[in-house]
């Protein structure tokens, strides 16, 4: 990546952009309530295939992760964002930029450790609970766990392993929605001479 | 506003759930599509109640097509539906010669014979529009070659 070159330190305070919107990328926005009712019919056949909520929470975050084990691949096609030279930069370009890009929404950075290896999403709105209500017989279900597959599939295609999951959701009560993403290890890859 | 690209993924998840949930409990290909098109059933319910909410009643079964034709597929699929023919005796044709969901699959007869579960849903989209337009329907999909297809609506006379 040549872009990378004239990266410096200073790109930490710099500002992510959305991609220039070509005529082939406002053909790209759709109906979010097409992919909001979608995702509803699809916990509800879960939720009727399976007996209990961890096997729904668990079988979100599969589906998620191969989802965001190919949604990456879109993401960096059409972002033309770089390598990250950190996590803190890792986290702005999830919030400012693919979750804008996605689901229309940017949630904030915070809570960092003091390490710098794990930090929250907080969600303000989140477009996938938009017509929910949880039963009381589902106080278990973390609805919206695909996220957290998406986010664990499409890091791991950049050589990170993190671990994400719901700390807060609004739909069991809680103020807001919280994302916590931990930064496991970073996986090793033999990359070809010159590749660098 | 969602992005498509999303969307697209999510509806290739479906289809893999459903399918590889058949292979544990021997569930024939007819009762596979009929779970993805009860979902679309779903779907389709809720997004017509979206979309209706602003306009006036319709005039007759023909006014409901159209409806369906350019409004419904133009904010779901970006694009309005090519061609709608019917024998004005309850049968309509509605055909897309670039549908949105195949045309990542191919353009031709290759993987032909996977497009029926790329458009399971959509049938049931289409179904549950109508049927809470007031409209009882029965609809099939049919290809030929990709990315074109066609949409059948039987009105069920109720």
């Amino acid at each position: 990546m040549s872009r990378q070159s004239n990266r410096t330190t200073e790109s930490k305070k710099m500002l992510w952009y959305l991609p220039f919107i070509s005529a082939s990328a406002s053909m790209h926005r759709m109906n979010s309530e097409l992919f909001t009712l979608t995702y509803g019919a699809l916990v509800t056949q879960l939720c009727k295939d399976y007996e209990n909520d961890e096997e729904v929470n668990k079988q979100l975050d599969k589906m998620g992760y191969n989802i965001g084990v190919r949604l990456i691949e879109d993401f960096l096609a059409r972002s033309s964002v770089g390598r990250c030279h950190d996590f803190r930069e890792t986290a702005d370009v999830i919030a400012k930029v693919a979750f804008k890009m996605y689901l229309g929404i940017t949630p904030s950075v915070t809570n960092w450790s003091p390490a710098g290896d794990e930090f929250s999403l907080i969600l303000e709105s989140n477009p996938l609970v938009d017509f929910v209500e949880l039963p009381d017989n589902h106080s278990t279900l973390v609805y919206s766990n695909l996220l957290c597959g998406v986010l664990r599939g499409a890091l791991e295609m950049v050589q990170m392993a993190v671990d994400v999951r719901f700390a807060q959701d609004t739909l069991r009560g809680d103020n807001v929605t919280e994302i916590r993403m931990k930064f496991i290890k970073r996986i090793e890859e033999n990359l070809p001479a010159g590749d660098e | 506003m969602a992005d498509e690209a999303l969307f697209q993924f999510l509806h290739n998840e479906l289809i893999q759930y459903v399918y590889k949930s058949a292979e544990h409990g021997e569930m024939e290909n007819g009762r596979c599509i009929t779970k993805l098109e009860n979902m679309g059933f779903r779907v389709g319910q809720g997004l017509i109640e979206r979309f209706t909410r602003d306009t006036a009643r319709f005039k007759d079964e023909l006014d409901v097509m159209k409806f369906v034709c350019k409004d419904f597929w133009t904010s779901v699929f970006k694009k309005q539906i090519d061609n709608l023919r019917t024998n004005h005796q309850g049968i309509y044709v509605l055909q897309d010669n670039k549908f949105r969901l195949l045309t990542q699959l191919s353009t031709g007869k290759q993987y032909l014979e996977h497009a029926p579960k790329y458009l399971a849903f959509t049938c049931g989209l289409v179904r549950g529009g109508l049927a809470n337009l007031g409209v009882k329907s029965i609809v099939t999909a049919e290809v030929s070659v990709m990315p074109a297809c066609k949409f059948q609506v039987m009105i069920q006379k109720m």
